[in-house]
């Protein structure tokens, strides 16, 4: 009888991990689907001019989307001005001097921060920029990127100086370096590799937003003159034209997606080689 | 001098080098910058949406009107819809990324993780739009031709599976977030597994029990940091935009089917605030933000405290 019962438990326990192997595949299918998709739907809206040209009319095929492409840099690099400065600072603040409430709170607050819905950061940019301008710009937009990318920067900041050993500060001040030079010239250069994983990691995130672009940055169908005009961007073009009638659109709408997962990729592949090789040393 | 005190911590102090207390003014500045952003969010859409609280005080959120041409405005079909779709993700996502998380942990050899934790993590990394376009273009008309259909021959007799298959729709939104809240779910609690201590496992199994009793036993060991990567994925679902009006239908109804197109509340939002032209439209519409801002805070604040309670002995999660 108990020799059944071990039996019974032993093949309970490996229909369990199968039933475990099967989630993973369960879970691969649509990641695999949606990569097929993109692929295969998108590949073909590639043409030199689709990273060329401006969107033609309604009605008129071919053009391209080279200002949205465009547009979604620029965005990024006006998120990035505002939450660089302010993600790098913060972090090397929890970091060197986090041991306090007043750290801890703003810890706390970062994290809750990075849950923030992007739809939330749009309606914001809306109330802080777009109502006092009275119209959309890219500045906007920038805010709302902006936003969600700090999180992310004073985090993996904070975890990356955290990583530089304590007795590289201590020689260091030993030395008689004055603490402000010991951390921004020693702690932070250390951390460097690190620290450019996190930009990136919230770069390729924001350079993927939609939702706060929608009512900030609008959309444009010219190329951009000025940053207080509305902006065309990537992700609200592939919106606009995926929900779209026109079967061109559609195709362009893919072709969009897949160079957004193409520039996503490429980031988080660098930032892969960013850590593997230049972080092994302090990990 | 006593201000100085209050604000620059004494080992700066006693070095008396300006640089220093320069440098620390500065990042606590930025520090401080970052609290005062959450407030300064909240008082924006505090005082942005004071003409619809005035107008219709805490019934706002029982009213299921929404008629922006009577100027007629209540919360409930979207309170509904982002209830009822983040509930259809957590049931779906959470017995799948815990099965994901366990062979992550536990069964799967190095060469054969490492690349599994990759391709997990990277459906993280793909943005909600191509989510949305897939869903549109691919899940939806999959739905309606053979999964619905199906759905409704087999369980038609529950009133939640009736209805005329338009693919589009609550269900399809449910499906869309699942997809999406797995990564961060699995993630998270395959770190809470592996921090769960070694000698936990062997003293299981060294009392007779099988592999799977020691996972479960590690489990229960790391329960509340799985809770808390559950609750992150609420937070996720809760404020998930544009893969979700891509395919939920957006129409202000409530409906006991799945079947039937619905909207929740980050999707109007996306929807409806270019074309909100009347201050008590932008009110209704901000109300409805300030309510996901506070909402999605609130969960947030519970996950990471439950995160934190676990890992802070062990080794970092990284999210």
């Amino acid at each position: 009888m108990s020799m059944l019962q071990f039996k019974i438990r032993r093949i309970r326990s490996t229909l369990m991990f199968i039933l475990c192997g099967f989630c993973v595949i369960l879970a691969l299918i649509p990641l695999i689907l949606i990569f097929y998709h993109t692929l295969s739907l998108g590949v073909g809206a590639l043409t030199v001019e689709f990273f060329t040209q401006l969107p033609k009319p309604v009605g008129e095929p071919g053009g391209g989307l080279a200002n949205a492409i465009v547009g979604t840099l620029i965005l990024v690099a006006l998120g990035s001005c505002i939450s660089l400065p302010v993600g790098i600072f913060a972090g090397i603040f929890l970091s060197e001097f986090g041991n306090n409430m007043f750290a801890q709170a703003v810890r706390f607050l970062t994290d809750v921060l990075s849950g923030l819905p992007s739809i939330v950061a749009g309606v914001v940019a809306y109330t802080l920029v777009v109502v006092p301008m009275k119209h959309f710009s890219a500045y906007a937009g920038g805010v709302a990127l902006g936003i969600l990318m700090i999180p992310t920067i004073t985090r993996t900041t904070e975890e990356m100086l955290k990583l530089v050993p304590t007795t590289l500060r201590e020689a260091a001040l030993a030395l008689g370096i004055a603490r402000w030079k010991v951390i921004l010239r020693i702690v932070l250069r250390t951390a460097i590799p690190g620290v450019i994983t996190g930009i990136l990691l919230a770069i390729a995130r924001a350079a993927g937003e939609t939702a706060p672009l929608l009512f900030t940055s609008l959309n444009n169908r010219f190329w951009h003159t000025t940053l207080d005009q509305p902006i065309a961007s990537l992700t609200v073009f592939i919106y606009n034209y995926g929900v779209s009638p026109f079967e061109d659109w559609i195709r362009q709408a893919w072709g969009g997606a897949l160079v957004l997962i193409g520039m996503i990729l490429l980031l988080s592949l660098a930032v892969r080689f960013v850590t593997q090789t230049r972080m092994k040393g302090l990990q | 001098m006593k201000l100085r005190e209050l604000i620059i911590p004494a080992q700066l102090r006693e070095g008396e080098n300006r640089g220093d207390s320069i440098f620390y003014l500065l990042t606590a500045f930025f520090a401080l910058m970052i609290f005062l952003l959450v407030v300064l969010m909240f008082y924006e859409m505090y005082s942005m949406s004071s003409l619809t609280r005035e107008k219709f005080g805490f019934t706002f959120f029982f009213r299921s009107v929404w008629d922006p041409v009577l100027e007629e405005y209540g919360a409930l079909p979207f309170i509904y819809g982002t209830v009822v779709s983040t509930l259809i993700a957590i049931l779906l996502a959470v017995p799948l990324s815990l099965g994901i998380a366990i062979f992550l942990a536990e069964v799967a050899p190095v060469w054969l993780e490492k690349p599994l934790s990759f391709f997990v993590e990277l459906l993280a990394g793909i943005p909600s739009i191509v989510y949305g376009l897939w869903g549109f273009f691919v899940m939806v008309p999959w739905l309606r031709s053979t999964f619905q259909p199906f759905l409704s021959e087999t369980l038609g007799f529950i009133p939640l599976f009736q209805g005329v298959p338009y693919g589009i729709g609550m269900l399809a939104a449910g499906f869309v977030l699942t997809i999406m809240i797995l990564p961060i779910i699995s993630s998270i609690s395959r770190d809470v597994l592996r921090s769960v201590p070694r000698s936990q496992y062997e003293a299981a199994l060294a009392l007779g029990s099988t592999r799977w009793q020691a996972v479960r036993i590690a489990l229960a060991y790391g329960r509340s940091g799985i809770i808390g990567a559950i609750i992150l994925g609420i937070g996720r679902a809760l404020g998930e935009t544009m893969a979700v009006t891509m395919v939920i239908g957006n129409r202000p109804s409530i409906s006991l089917s799945l079947f039937n197109p619905a909207h929740t509340m980050a999707s109007v939002l996306a929807n409806e605030f270019t074309e909100a032209t009347t201050d008590m439209y932008v009110s209704a519409l901000v109300e409805i933000a300030l309510v996901l801002f506070l909402v999605t805070l609130l969960v947030n604040s519970v996950a990471r405290l439950l995160i934190w309670s676990v890992t802070k002995n062990t080794k970092d999660v990284r999210l």
